[in-house]
C-alpha cells in the first residue's frame, strides 16, 4: 500500500485530538462489560477500565497495580465508546502493555502505586495519548512537557469528596489567570518559581488555557458536583467511585453526563438531581492520614 | 449576515465556534429545541455520537432539527456529527437519519490508528483554492455507501468515502475544526448563503 506512508499516525495534533473530542463529557471508571455498557448507554464519552474503583484500592491496601489486559480487554469489547486504563506512575512497561493492548488513552495515575519516585513516564515516544493528574499549573505543564495530552486535577479519588478537586482546579485556572497580567521578564521568574518549561508557560499565556484538555477528577459524586467542575472552568469530568458504588449507577451516570451538557441551566440541574437514591459514602478528606492521601503522590 | 448554531451537547464545539468567528460569521450555542431560533444553518461537532445522540433525544432536539432540515436548513457534521446526520450507521443508536449513507463507526480501528493525511477534495476548487485539504481523522468513521442524491467529496487514496454532500447536508469524517485551514467551513457557509437567499 503505497499511499499509506503519506498517513502520520501518532502524532500530537492527533492524541490531543482525541481529548478534543471528549470535552463536555463525562468518562465513568468501570469494571466490568456490563458496568461498561451501562457507562455506553448513560452516555458517557469514554470508561476507564480498572479492576477496582479507587474507594475499593483504598478499602484493600497494598500495591495497585495496572489492571489484568484480560478485564480490559473484555470492557473494549463491551462498547464503542473510548476504552482508558491506567498504569502506575512511570511504569514504562505498563505503558507499553496498555499500548499493545490498543487501549485509546493511558492515564499515569496517582490512585495506583508509583512504581518510579523520581520520573514520569516520557509519553512522547508512544502513539496513544496520556492523561495525567495535576494540583497546579507548574505540575500540570511538567506533565506536558513529558508529552501528556491531556490533564486531570488529581482531586482526591475514592473519597466522594470534591473539594480537592476544586482546590485543584481553582489553583490552575488562578494561576493561568494571574500570568495573563504579567509581563515576560516577571514570566521567567514564574517559571522558575512554579517549575514549569518557560515556553509552555508562554503558550498557556498566549492561550488564556492550558495547550491541552482539562479535565476534573477525583472526588466527584453528584450531578452538582460536576456541574461545580464545569463552572471552574473545566473542560468535562471523570468520576470515578461516585458511580459504581451509588445505589442506582445508571440513573445517576445519567444525570451527571446530563449535569455537564446543562452546567448553565440550573431547571435542569434540580430536574435531574432528583430521586437519584443513596450517593456513594463519603470520607472527610481531613481526616485521611498523608500516607493515604493519593493526591501526594507525584510530582 | 448568517447565524450558524453549532449543537453545544458534546465534544469539540469552541473550535467551530473559534473558526466561524475568525471568518466573521456570528454563531450560537445550541443545547435545547429553543436555542435554534433564528438559526440559519447548523454545525455538529466531533465528538461521541452515543452521547450526542442520547441528549438530543432526551432533550427533545430530534424532531425539530429533521423538521428545520427537511424545510431546507443546511446542516453539517464532522465525525461524530456525520454519524449523527446518517440514515444507517450499521448499530441501534439514535441518529437523525437525514442523509442517506451507510456509515461505519471507528471504522479505521482505535486510537493508535487515527491520523493525519492531506486529501484531494476538487469541491474545494470552487472556492479558488485547490490545494489539498489537511485532514485529521480520530476513531474516525467512514462512509461504506451513498444513496443516488448524495455526492462524493473526498476519498482517500485507498477509494474509502471520507466527506459527501446531498443538496444542503455536508459530512466529513475528519476534523476541519483542529487545523488552521477554514476552507470547510467557507464551502459549508457558502451552502447557507445559498439556502437563504431562496
Amino acid at each position: 500500500m503505497t499511499g499509506e506512508v503519506r498517513r502520520a499516525y501518532g502524532t500530537v495534533t492527533v492524541k490531543r485530538g482525541l481529548a478534543q473530542m471528549l470535552k463536555g463529557g463525562v468518562i465513568m471508571d468501570v469494571t466490568n462489560a456490563e458496568q461498561a455498557q451501562i457507562a455506553e448507554e448513560a452516555g458517557a464519552v469514554a470508561v476507564m477500565a480498572l479492576e477496582r474503583v479507587p474507594a475499593d484500592i483504598r478499602a484493600h491496601g497494598g500495591v495497585a497495580r495496572m489492571a489484568d489486559p484480560e478485564k480490559i480487554l473484555e470492557i473494549m469489547e463491551a462498547v464503542t465508546i473510548p476504552v482508558m486504563a491506567k498504569c502506575r506512575i512511570g511504569h514504562y512497561m505498563e505503558a507499553k502493555i496498555l499500548e499493545a493492548l490498543g487501549v485509546d488513552f493511558i492515564d499515569e495515575s496517582e490512585v495506583l502505586t508509583p512504581a518510579d519516585e523520581q520520573y514520569h513516564i516520557n509519553k512522547w515516544e508512544f502513539k496513544v495519548p496520556f492523561v495525567c493528574g495535576a494540583r497546579d499549573l507548574g505540575e500540570a505543564l511538567r506533565r506536558i512537557a513529558e508529552g501528556a495530552a491531556m490533564i486531570r486535577s488529581k482531586g482526591e479519588a475514592g473519597t466522594g469528596n470534591v473539594v480537592e478537586a476544586v482546590r485543584h482546579a481553582r489553583a490552575i485556572m488562578g494561576a493561568i489567570r494571574r500570568i495573563q497580567g504579567m509581563g515576560e521578564e516577571e514570566l521567567v521568574a514564574y517559571a522558575k518559581e512554579i517549575g514549569a518549561p518557560y515556553e509552555l508557560v508562554l503558550e498557556t499565556r498566549r492561550l488564556g488555557r492550558l495547550p491541552v484538555v482539562l479535565f476534573a477528577a477525583g472526588g466527584i459524586a453528584t450531578p452538582a458536583d460536576a456541574a461545580l467542575m464545569m463552572w471552574l472552568g473545566m473542560d468535562g469530568v471523570f468520576v470515578g467511585s461516585g458511580i459504581f458504588k451509588s445505589e442506582n449507577p445508571y440513573k445517576r451516570a445519567r444525570a451527571i453526563v446530563e449535569a455537564v451538557t446543562y452546567w448553565q441551566e440550573p431547571e435542569i440541574l434540580a430536574m435531574v438531581s432528583r430521586n437519584l437514591g443513596e450517593p456513594m459514602y463519603g470520607i472527610d478528606v481531613r481526616q485521611l492520614t498523608e500516607a493515604q492521601r493519593l493526591a501526594l503522590r507525584g510530582w | 449576515m448568517v447565524r450558524i448554531g453549532v449543537l453545544g451537547l458534546q465534544g469539540d464545539y469552541l473550535e467551530h465556534h473559534q473558526v466561524l468567528r475568525r471568518l466573521g460569521v456570528e454563531t450560537v450555542d445550541v443545547r435545547l429545541p429553543s436555542h435554534l431560533e433564528g438559526v440559519d444553518g447548523l454545525i455538529i461537532p466531533g465528538g461521541e455520537s452515543t452521547t450526542i445522540g442520547a441528549l438530543a433525544e432526551r432533550y427533545g432536539l430530534m424532531e425539530p432539527l429533521r423538521r428545520m432540515a427537511e424545510a431546507g436548513m443546511p446542516i453539517w457534521g464532522t465525525c461524530a456529527g456525520m454519524i449523527f446526520l446518517a440514515r444507517d450507521v450499521g448499530r441501534p443508536q439514535p441518529t437523525l437519519g437525514l442523509m442517506d449513507v451507510r456509515v461505519r463507526r471507528n471504522a479505521f480501528g482505535r486510537q493508535i490508528d487515527s491520523f493525519e493525511v492531506d486529501l484531494e477534495v476538487p469541491a474545494l476548487a470552487r472556492l479558488g483554492d485547490p490545494r489539498p485539504f489537511h485532514a485529521v481523522f480520530i476513531r474516525a468513521p467512514l462512509i461504506e455507501a451513498v444513496g443516488p442524491k448524495v455526492e462524493v467529496l473526498a476519498r482517500l487514496e485507498d477509494g474509502t468515502i471520507v466527506a459527501a454532500q446531498q443538496g444542503h447536508l455536508l459530512a466529513t469524517a475528519f476534523h476541519p475544526e483542529l487545523t488552521d485551514d477554514t476552507r470547510f467551513h467557507r464551502y459549508f457557509l457558502e451552502i447557507v448563503r445559498q439556502a437563504s437567499r431562496r
